[in-house]
């Protein structure tokens, strides 16, 4: 191939503007036109030996769909795509390209990389457009039945590559839609849930039968699964939020961001009242944390009405771990950012909160994790008031499984131990992947480890060795 | 979808149905709840298992209507159905044979301590119920409740049936009285399970709540539900709904309860509202015809 012509710049993607966006929940950008796509594309340097594909957790061919979407042949980007990655529509969107394969991107070193995710999502939107999905021709059934535990990005890769090779899959969901924190968790502007209901849709499309209102532990336990079906698969996800465990934490208008975003998303409180589930409507917002769950708490918070919403982290901004793109939205709709600020305690009136306590710090040598560590600065506290705060520190998988399951390892965290080659648990005919072995990480890896699992659950169910 | 089998009108504002849920009605024990929702647009709400039938594969929910939300729900006829039943959650009542119990309802709160009131009777407890509410018309189940209770106390805050007096009056005449009292529980509203901890406190006798605190997964995925109990924060959904009524915050769950009073009385004039317009708009219809 005849070396290619360099261009520093990316294809600018628009998007609603700030002012507007902040009063409706419709997606932010608004996604490529074919001719972009294609000259976007074309920005690839096509390298004999990409960078990128090392910075993809599920390996997708890079060079060879941007290649293909280049070329115009969008039906074969998406189909080379999806060889190893099933939800592109929603990776496209949520994966931190910037720390994965833009972040390796060549062009990186001097200039803008390729808009990977982009065009990702480009070539995911195109084949939406084009009607629904063939129902691919399925292998005749073997038989054997497996129950998925969780239908978030997990469960349903699971339980789409388990279908897809002729096993009777059940997906078990608590709630009362399918998608995990696809659907309760990230906001509809981020993420339309058209997007997830159409993925769920394509899942039962292969036969997979979804029995929502089961809470798996109570409802009936792992065992009891166990007796019906012959491998159980877990991806029940960190749905555990923690709290900081800092007085007046319990007032009302204290919330986890758990607790907001689902109000806000699955329960659709954004149009109370015309739907039943109320939230706080506060004018000064607060969430404490930087990762996109933050974010997106504090975004949430201002297309609900808020006239300041503030995010309280305690380390620096070099350190917020939410994705670049979230962070550079928020800035731009407003969102305010109160670094080095560690709280300390809630205050209310009659049982309503009305101000967070705080503390700065300083940044001092580096930690553990190589980041340099806040120390807190005395006499330095002070007080914002505020009617509504968010505490979006992080989560861990719930326990209730661990609890009524006999023989199931965990580790100290709450992650269910498994064995990375194989996504085994300690229990015979029990696999896990997703949120629920590592805690609160990523969309893809969920996916990734799910397609592991599928795999050996595959292994599994032929030979019956364990 | 979860149609309704059966509907009863217990009192003015307490509506009691019958359920097809049999994913529920196998492994529902006493003490535990599910969490219901209407409809599409509706609040995701827990509600007491107040009975099940495993062989019939039905609950039985019992509700107050207060809000919306629960008006809706009252108007809800046989072969009409709920949109999800999830269940049964949060953890089983102990049952043991005590010796004598003191079992406390008060308005709704009857129906969630029936099932308790049944499974302690047949586990041999003596067992002393008392019923109350605020007047006659809203009381129900004295029936089923004198059927599983040995000794059985009617009141209500106005005399309009059995005794005036609120039922920590009888509670603590009792336990004046009766020193083989060895736990008591009580269900209703708030405040009645606030005063019921404050008259047993000083007889030192066990005493376990059934906390009704808002809800949203019931699945101890928001914390929404959090209760504070002398050792901390505890999520009533996974952890409960049954405590230790000495170790409660009263205060602040009285006040997490009433958090949302003005949304509430928004979202049900509103609706109020279009009910008005729509019974309005059939009247034209039908008087044009
Ligand atoms: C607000 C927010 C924003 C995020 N943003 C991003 C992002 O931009 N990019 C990104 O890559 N990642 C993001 N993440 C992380 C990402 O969403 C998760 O890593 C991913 O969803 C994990 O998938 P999972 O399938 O393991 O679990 P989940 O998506 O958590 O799904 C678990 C499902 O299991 C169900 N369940 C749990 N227990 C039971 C039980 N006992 N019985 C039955 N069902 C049960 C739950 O209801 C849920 O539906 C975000 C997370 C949050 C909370
Ligand atoms: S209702 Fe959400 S944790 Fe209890």
């Amino acid at each position: 191939m005849p070396p290619r012509r360099i261009v520093p710049k990316r294809i600018p993607m628009a998007e609603q503007a700030p002012e507007v966006r902040i009063h409706n929940y419709d997606e932010v950008p608004l996604g490529f036109t074919a001719e972009q796509a294609i000259a976007e594309a074309a920005r690839c340097l096509q390298d004999a030996r990409p960078s990128c594909m090392a910075g993809c957790p599920v390996n997708i061919n890079i060079p060879g769909f941007l290649h293909l979407v280049e070329i115009g042949d969008f039906r074969g980007a998406i189909n080379l795509i999806k060889e190893t990655n099933a939800l592109p529509a929603i990776t496209g969107r949520v994966c931190p390209q910037e720390s994965q394969c833009e972040g390796l991107c060549v062009l990186c070193k001097k200039y803008e990389p390729v808009s990977i995710g982009q065009l990702e999502r480009f070539a995911a939107d195109w084949e939406a457009e084009q009607g629904e999905l063939p129902v691919p021709d399925l292998p005749p059934a073997t038989g054997k039945k497996v129950a998925v535990v969780g239908s978030g990005p997990a469960g349903l890769t699971a339980a789409a590559d388990l279908a897809r090779l002729g096993h009777a899959v059940t997906i078990f969901e608590a709630l009362h839609e399918a998608g995990g924190v696809l659907i309760y968790g990230i906001p509809e502007f981020r993420l339309p849930k058209a997007i997830v209901k159409r993925e769920v849709e394509y899942v039962c499309s292969l036969g997979v039968q979804i029995q929502k209102d089961f809470l798996v532990g109570s409802s009936a336990t792992v065992d009891e699964l166990l007796e019906e079906y012959d491998a159980v698969f877990l991806g029940t996800g960190a749905g555990l939020p923690w709290f900081l465990g800092i007085p007046g934490e319990n007032l009302g208008g204290v919330y986890s961001a758990n607790e907001y975003l689902t109000r806000a998303n699955l329960m659709k409180a954004y149009r109370f009242p015309e739907y039943d589930t109320p939230i706080a409507r506060g004018r000064r917002v607060i969430t404490i944390g930087a990762g996109n769950t933050a974010m997106d708490s504090a975004r949430t918070a201002l297309r609900i009405g808020a006239e300041d919403s503030i995010v309280v982290y305690r380390r620096s901004r070099a350190e917020m771990p939410a994705r670049a793109e979230e962070i550079h939205h928020a800035e731009q709709e407003g969102v305010q950012f109160h670094l080095l600020t560690t709280p300390l305690a809630f205050y209310g009136e009659n049982g309503r909160l009305t101000e967070l306590e705080c503390l700065q710090n300083e940044l001092g040598e580096p930690d553990s994790s190589g980041r340099r560590r806040p120390i807190p600065i005395p006499g330095s506290n002070f007080r914002i008031p505020c009617d509504v705060a968010i505490v979006a520190v992080g989560q861990s998988p719930s326990p209730i499984i661990a609890k009524t399951t006999a023989d199931l390892a965990t580790a100290k965290s709450g992650v269910v131990v498994v064995d990375k080659e194989t996504m085994k648990t300690s229990k015979k005919g029990v696999f896990a992947a997703g949120d629920v072995i590592t805690g609160g990480a990523t969309v893809i890896l969920a996916m990734g480890q799910a397609k592991i699992a599928a795999k050996a659950i595959h292994a599994y169910l032929q030979s019956g060795n364990w | 979808m979860y149609p309704i089998l059966k509907k009863q009108i217990l009192s003015e504002q307490v509506k009691l149905v019958v359920v097809e849920a049999p994913i529920v009605a196998h492994k529902a024990q006493p003490g535990q709840f599910v969490i219901v929702r209407v409809d599409e647009r509706a609040e995701r709400i827990p509600l007491t298992i107040a009975d099940f039938d495993r062989d019939a594969g039905t609950i039985t929910l019992i509700f107050q209507e207060v809000g919306k939300s629960t008006k809706q729900m009252g108007l809800l006829e046989v072969g009409d159905a709920f949109e999800n039943i999830a269940g049964p959650l949060g953890h089983r009542t102990e049952i043991e044979n005590y010796g004598t119990v003191v079992m406390v309802g008060g308005g709704v709160g009857i129906a969630p301590l029936f099932p308790i009131t049944r499974a302690l009777k047949e586990a041999g407890n003596h067992v002393i119920s008392i019923i109350g509410a605020r007047s006659c018309p809203l009381l129900f189940w004295e029936d089923r409740m004198a059927e599983v209770s040995d000794e059985l106390i009617l009141c209500t805050d106005d005399g309009s049936a059995g005794r005036k007096a609120v039922v920590t009056v009888p509670l603590q005449e009792i336990l004046e009285s009766r020193p083989e009292v060895k736990r008591v529980w009580a269900i209703g509203p708030g405040v009645m399970m606030k005063y019921t901890a404050a008259t047993t406190k000083p007889f030192n006798i066990p005493t376990l709540v059934s906390l009704n605190t808002i809800m949203i997964d019931g699945t101890g995925m928001c914390g929404g539900c959090r209760v504070v109990l002398n050792g901390g924060a505890r999520f009533v959904c996974v952890d409960g709904p049954e405590f230790d009524a000495h170790q409660v915050d009263w205060e602040l769950l009285l006040q997490r309860l009433s958090f949302y009073r003005a949304e509430e009385k928004e979202s049900l004039e509103r609706w109020e509202a279009h009910r008005c317009n729509l019974d309005r708009a059939y009247e034209t219809l039908t008087s044009v015809r």
